[in-house]
């Protein structure tokens, strides 16, 4: 058992350690850079809602990468999904429940058409997606005549911009916390029942502390900013990373994604349909984008022809820094969701320090590339 | 004075002492072959030799020529005079025989290539050892056998002196290995001297000046291949005396487990030929039905075309326990308990950065683990039944399949594909590239699944493993069944001849 936490820790734990020292390193230093504001509550709840639509998209993204494919067509899908919404709410004046189902559906259909032509034609998932890339961008710009269109909807602004109130945040907070303490008695008990041991309550108990601990101080922070809440976004994106990591760690589906992306041939031969999972990965990147896309729509009050340009890149870049490997078989949620909130800090802290935009990219280009070259040189010590 | 002196190479890695102290020397024109189990240290002590791992990540002294030599890359090893040929063969193969054989070091004037020189090179050199091989060919043209034949002339090309062979006929046909060893006597002759890694000792005793046995990293001796008999050597590499390594069956056939009838497989590249043609066959419960042939015979093409994970076209009748069975999916396969321990661990088997309880409850994971919803620790449960009667030897369950030797890696293949708790149980080259004890205890493990009433199909290109395992013979020659023999009837002639399409 010794042995077993050892090579645990040496792998992935550590690296998430090493990852949440570099993020406090990054914040630490913005706080002192801009003069004490970047860790007030206020910023960071601004900070949170910035990264929920890249954080969204990360956690698809993070899914395809595994399964040994990629999708870079989620920026102009994102548009797409978006303009369309935008356009039946306001243009053409549908309610909003059947505007977002028309997104939602669209989304998947093109998640469903790109995975098709990958999984059943054989066509690289780099060379549909890029396809992708392009066509969809073309269809949102035919689709909204190359003008902005304004929403005025407060339901739909709400997606992207409203609170859930302070009370409201202890509740989920309670339930959250339940949950919590409900698996680790869970956990224990199962000790027992498989006869693996005698059950360890106070162990798993102990063990829990840091994430009830993370949940109080998350619910906190973001009550202290003047007293409004939790983001809405905020709290899709923490839905969809929480459901992603359940998929990926505790679900036949999500084994089968890495066993696909480690050795397809291998995941083939022990009897696992390679070319339905795919697909299936495919369609839930595409909900996923749909999802981004209402909250992109919502934060920005309308739907614009680019919106969403370079969106993937970001979705990929989240992935990679929180170490994924493209070839596929590697990577974890939890590491996309770090990347992506890494991501989203060095956005928002250069901004507060006036960075001029082009040197923001050049610096988050470097990074990108430092970042993936430092674990490479890390793997091949180990 | 020695072409190559080694002495007391210790080499480490975090936890391990894979060399202890291992003292090698060669002489020039000597064929010295190098023994010992997988994970003995043969491969770790060539790779000192050839700068994979630099000066300075080991302790000991490489002399050539009594000179002491440190290499920090292997092409400072490669300058001296050493050339390696790896088991997986390092050819590109979009680039023509030439291409290759001078890959790095082309004949070239500020950097343009001088293309005449270069084929007219690669046509001598290819001359000077006999081989009628096209240099202008591409190397994914030719087979297996003369891409071996290639990576040996582009060692030559570097006037190497000393040659490595790691397992080299490990997928030659027996004409091409006869070729291999013709060229190796000519160089030889030419004072080569050559260091032979296999696992084959006939033909270790047949080439060999001396023999070397590895044993944990440390070397158990080195001696005359004349002096010493099979038996020793297998001794020695063991660590103890190994009687029949073969167990004594005691079988007792049941009702027919698995019948096929006109099995047709149809080749990828080429549409319209027939790789199987019309088998049929059937096999009891309690029986381990033997599959030989040579290679390309079409065995392995038969296991994946009852499988369904033929990738090409195929069509035949199936019937598992009595009743007709439809299967189109290697899932489809599953579910009527078949299992299928594939050839090439690495290729087929293995997700080799994945840990032995993700590889093991792969193939059974729905049954295992929940249909939707996985479950880790019963999951650990159901690996530690394999990873304890396999013996398998690692940390836990949690270790990286990658980092296992080979005959370990074998067994948390045949351990996932018992934890479906098949009826029947295809094994295709279940022993390749393992050591002596791994092989014997898989052979135990065969022998005890038929005697509790598994029907087991066995495909191997080791003749005395067919016959040592299988109650029933049949014998493939290029997609036809050309013999079957009992176990009693089937002696090597009988099988050779059938196999050999002679009868």
């Amino acid at each position: 058992m010794s042995d077993e936490k050892k090579s645990i820790l040496s792998g992935q734990t550590l690296r998430a350690y090493i990852m949440i020292a570099v993020l406090a390193m990054i914040w630490l230093y913005f706080h002192w850079a801009t003069g004490s504001i970047f860790l007030t509550a206020r910023n960071l709840s601004n900070l949170m809602s910035q990264m929920s639509v890249t954080g969204v998209l990360a956690v698809g993204m993070l899914m395809v990468i595994v399964s040994g494919n990629i999708d870079l067509s989620v920026g102009s899908v994102l548009g797409f999904a978006g303009g369309i919404a935008a356009f039946m709410v306001t243009t053409m004046e549908y309610g909003l429940p059947t505007a977002i189902l028309a997104a939602i559906v669209v989304s998947i259909a093109i998640g469903l058409l790109q995975g098709a032509l990958t999984a059943y034609l054989n066509i690289p998932a780099f060379i549909v997606t890029l396809g992708g890339l392009l066509a969809w961008r073309g269809a949102v710009k035919w689709l909204l005549g190359g003008s902005t269109v304004p929403i005025s909807d407060k339901t739909f602004m709400a997606i992207g911009q409203s609170y859930v109130g302070p009370m409201a945040g202890w509740a989920i907070a309670a339930v959250a916390i339940a949950f919590v303490v409900f698996m680790a008695i869970r956990r224990a008990r199962s000790v027992k029942e498989l006869g693996l041991g005698e059950a360890n309550y106070t162990g798993e108990l102990l063990k829990s502390i840091v994430p009830i601990g993370g949940i109080i101080i998350f619910i906190w922070v973001m009550n202290a900013y003047d007293d409004k809440g939790v983001p809405i976004p905020v709290l899709i994106f923490v839905a969809v990373a929480l459901v992603g990591g359940f998929l990926t760690t505790s679900t036949t589906f999500g084994r089968y994604l890495y066993a696909i992306g480690g050795n397809a041939d291998a995941a083939r031969l022990s009897g696992i349909n390679n070319k339905r999972n795919v697909l299936k990965v495919f369609a839930l990147m595409g909900a996923l984008t749909g999802l981004a896309a209402l909250i992109f729509a919502g934060r920005g009050s309308s739907a614009t022809p680019d919106a969403g340009t370079l969106k993937e890149l970001d979705a990929i870049a989240a992935c990679v820094i929180g170490g994924a490997s493209l070839v596929g078989g590697r990577g974890t949620i939890f590491g996309a969701c770090l990347g992506a909130l890494i991501m989203a800090s060095l956005d928002n802290g250069m901004s507060l320090l006036n960075v001029r935009d082009f040197m923001q990219d050049i610096i988050k280009g470097s990074i990108l590339v430092a970042a993936v070259g430092l674990d490479m040189a890390g793997r091949k010590r180990s | 004075m020695s072409l190559l002196e080694m002495k007391d190479i210790v080499k480490e890695f975090p936890g391990v002492r894979a060399l202890d102290g291992v003292s090698f020397t060669l002489e020039a024109g000597e064929f010295h072959s190098l023994v010992g189990e997988n994970g003995a240290g043969k491969s770790t002590l060539m790779k000192v030799l050839s700068g994979v791992y630099p000066v300075g990540t080991y302790e000991g002294d490489i002399l050539i020529d009594d000179t002491v030599r440190t290499f920090r890359t292997i092409r400072e090893s490669e300058n001296a005079g050493v050339s390696i040929i790896f088991q997986e063969l390092s050819l590109v193969k979009e680039l023509t025989v030439g291409e290759n054989i001078f890959l790095g070091q082309a004949p070239a004037k500020f950097g343009v290539i001088d293309w005449s020189r270069l084929y007219h090179e690669a046509t001598v050199l290819l001359q000077d050892l006999h081989l009628d091989i096209d240099p202008r060919v591409l190397v994914g043209n030719l087979g297996i056998g003369q891409q071996q034949l290639v990576e040996i002339a582009k060692a030559l090309s570097k006037n190497a002196r000393i040659l490595v062979l790691d397992e080299p006929t490990a997928a030659l046909t027996e004409s091409e290995v006869e070729t291999l060893f013709g060229i190796l006597r000519k160089l030889k002759e030419r004072g080569v001297g050559m260091i032979y890694i296999s696992h084959k000792l006939d033909e270790v005793f047949k080439m060999s000046d001396r023999i070397t046995v590895l044993r944990d990293g440390k070397t158990v001796g080195t001696q005359a291949a004349a002096d010493m008999t099979r038996d020793q050597v297998i001794a020695a590499m063991v660590g103890r005396e190994v009687g029949d390594i073969f167990p004594k069956p005691d079988h007792k056939f049941g009702d027919t487990a698995l019948e096929i009838s006109g099995l047709d497989v149809y080749s990828i590249d080429v549409p319209d030929k027939k790789l199987v043609d019309n088998v049929g066959f059937s096999v009891r419960r309690g029986e381990v039905l033997g599959i030989a042939g040579l290679m390309g015979a079409g065995r392995s093409e038969l296991l994946s075309g009852i499988f369904a994970s033929w990738q090409g076209r195929y069509s035949r009748k199936i019937t598992v326990g009595g009743t007709p069975a439809t299967i189109s999916s290697p899932a489809d396969a599953i579910s009527h308990g078949i299992g299928f321990v594939t050839e090439d661990r690495k290729r087929f088997g293995l997700i080799l950065e994945q840990t032995i309880l993700d590889n093991m409850t792969l193939a059974g994971l729905q049954k295992i683990s929940g249909r939707f919803v996985t479950d880790r620790m019963r999951e650990t449960i159901a690996a530690n039944g394999p990873m304890k009667s396999l013996r398998i030897k690692a940390n836990s369950t949690m270790t990286i399949a990658g980092t296992l030797s080979g005959g370990n890696q074998q067994k948390v293949v045949l351990g996932k594909w018992l934890l479906i708790n098949p009826k029947i149980l295809f094994l295709d080259e279940p022993t390749r590239g393992i050591d002596v004890g791994a092989k014997q205890e898989i052979y135990a493990e065969i022998n005890r699944l038929a005697k509790e009433g598994m029907a087991i199909v066995l495909v191997s290109s080791e003749l005395p493993e067919v016959l040592g395992l299988s109650d029933r013979v049949i014998v493939l020659h290029e997609g036809h069944i050309t013999g079957e023999f009992t176990r009693s009837e089937a002696t090597p002639e009988k099988v050779m001849a059938a196999a050999t399409g002679n009868q």
